[in-house]
């Protein structure tokens, strides 16, 4: 890996708004072609880490390097490469579409002749061709964020920047922006803020959490799926057997019966166990029909790691 | 020069909105009706200004005192157009739209007051429109006339200044409106303080930042390099506070 595939560096950074830590010292890299999903709860920070990011705030410390220029010392042509969305998508509600994103072609200095190209790619990829000469204030809520992210694109900066991209849209329209955001991966790197985990598991590679203004994981998306496979078994029998009868097979103390023929057994070793298991229920008529593995949901996950020692740090940090 | 994009789209927004067309035509008509008194007070005067050496000519009648009444109408029509220069996009979120493109806090500031200088140009070519239409059955002082809408161009420079300044300050758009219209109404009788207590030194300071002091002299067609000056420094001096107040928005505090 060569820095040059490093589009966005980002070290040790640190924002306070008067004594509140809302970043702390954040470090991390998106590589090219990378869908780096931004987690965290409400008031976690996320907000503030895009904002610095696309160089709407200062941070109080630390460095962003966007494919190598630095934020700070070079804003106009780090600002070049990118493209921010932010959780208000900023539109001039009195302007149509095309006016729009041709201003937002001209103030990322698109060269005049290819300003019409521009715009014409962006909004076939957003989905706007037919939309146009409305007026942006006109606009459902839906069309708005697609305006957007248009805005976002316009100029195919090397990264995109999107601040809770999907927020109050309807299903449909939220996977119409996901495949969207999968599009965007070939061309560009893309950060993701959401506080929506199905999200992060459709669109990205690569997932950090973060949780009042610290980094309490980043993972891949494989990585995170094998965090979430649990160890216990869950069974359910029509006829089921004795507690016991279960023990013998998988050992004392780690069955628990449920009721109404419900079992739980926890074990690290699911996949002979889970034979075993359907062997004896065939020989014994325990009329088995569902077993399956116990998987952590990316809820637990997430709801484990917010509320852990790093969540209490945080908050002695703050007070 | 990338101040030109924001100011084309500052001049759009206003002229989409009916604000632009409802404040042009009511400073014509009101303007259009001082115009029309002080034609008729000179057509009343004029047999008898022939036999005086020396009288005051019809630019001295008409269009000084037309551009004086501008002034003071402006001093009320300015506040309201530079008020949501900033604050609403502060408001509306749109600011982080200007924030993340590639543009120094410099261009952003001239653009958003070259846009509203755009449209005070187009209200005062209107206003001058009245004066020279004269040219058709007289001749006008042309000299004291440039220097007068010169004179009256530069204050307007001042008050979308301040206005704008103004303007970075809040995120209510009325209370930038109603700051700039005190700040700007208050400069503008600063020299009363000279008339009423002799002439003190303070005083004399007062008298000489008042914004009226500085268009007087331009209206009576004396152009002094100086007048020119203290209308450029005071721009400057508001822009530059914008661009580091805009600033600040990024920075910690």
């Amino acid at each position: 890996m060569t820095t040059e595939n490093i589009l966005i560096q980002v070290d040790q950074v640190s924002r306070f708004y008067g004594s509140l830590r809302a970043v702390d010292d954040i470090s991390f890299e998106v590589k090219k072609g990378e869908v780096l999903g931004f987690l965290g709860p409400n008031g976690a920070g996320k907000s503030t880490t895009m904002q610095i990011l696309s160089g709407n705030l200062a941070p109080s410390a630390g460095r962003v390097r966007i494919c190598g220029i630095d934020l700070l010392d070079q804003p106009k042509q780090a600002k070049a490469l990118l493209g921010y969305l932010p959780d208000q998508p900023p539109l001039y509600r009195e302007l149509t579409v095309d006016e729009y994103l041709l201003y937002c072609a001209r103030l990322n200095r698109i060269p005049a002749a290819q300003r019409r190209s521009a715009l014409d790619v962006a909004k076939q990829r957003c989905g706007l061709t037919e939309v146009g000469r409305r007026l942006i204030g006109n606009l459902s809520k839906g069309y708005r964020q697609r305006v957007g992210i248009a805005q976002a694109i316009i100029h195919s900066p090397a990264v995109v920047i999107l601040d809770e991209p999907t927020v109050g849209l309807d299903p449909i329209q939220i996977r119409e922006i996901r495949e969207l955001i999968r599009e965007l991966r070939d061309e560009h790197s893309v950060i993701l803020s959401t506080h929506i985990l199905p999200e992060v598991q459709a669109v990205c590679d690569r997932v950090q959490i973060i949780n009042k203004g610290r980094m309490v994981l980043t993972d891949t998306i494989g990585g995170l799926q094998q965090r979430m496979r649990g160890e216990s078994l869950w069974l359910t029998m029509r006829q089921a057997p004795e507690l016991a009868a279960l023990e013998k097979i998988v050992g004392a103390g780690q069955v628990e019966a449920l009721g109404e023929g419900h079992f739980r057994i926890h074990t690290e070793q699911l996949e002979q166990l889970a034979e075993r298991i359907v062997l004896e229920a065939v020989a014994n008529d325990w009329g088995l029909y569902e077993i399956r593995p116990e998987r952590m949901s990316l809820e637990q996950i997430f709801v484990d790691i917010t509320t852990s020692e790093y969540g209490v740090d945080a908050e002695r940090a703050v007070s | 020069m990338m101040a030109f994009a924001i100011a084309g789209r500052e001049l759009r927004s206003l002229f989409v909105s009916p604000l632009a067309w409802s404040i042009l035509a009511v400073v014509q008509l009101i303007l259009a009706y001082m115009f029309l008194t002080q034609l008729d007070m000179f057509m009343a005067l004029q047999s008898r200004l022939l036999g005086i050496e020396g009288a005051p000519g019809v630019t001295e009648i008409i269009v000084a005192p037309l551009l004086g009444n501008a002034a003071v109408v402006l001093l009320l029509v300015v506040p309201m157009l530079t008020m949501r220069l900033v604050s609403e996009e502060r408001r509306a979120q749109t600011l982080s739209l200007l924030f993340s493109a590639p543009l120094s806090m410099s261009e952003i500031v001239l653009g958003k007051f070259l846009g509203v200088m755009g449209f005070l140009l187009i209200m005062v070519l209107m206003i001058v429109l009245m004066p020279l239409s004269l040219l058709a059955g007289g001749s006008l002082d042309l000299g004291m006339l440039f220097s007068g809408v010169l004179g009256l161009l530069l204050l307007l420079a001042s008050f979308a200044a301040l206005g704008l300044f103004m303007s970075t300050l809040t995120v209510q758009p009325t209370i930038a409106a109603v700051s700039s219209f005190g700040v700007l109404l208050l400069l503008w009788i600063i020299d009363w303080a000279g008339g009423n207590s002799g002439a003190g030194q303070a005083s004399e300071l007062f008298a000489y930042l008042s914004l009226l002091r500085h268009f007087e002299s331009l209206l009576k067609g004396v152009f002094d390099s100086a007048d020119l000056i203290y209308y450029l420094l005071f721009v400057a001096l508001f822009l530059g506070l914008s661009i580091r107040r805009l600033d600040a928005d990024r920075l910690q505090h």
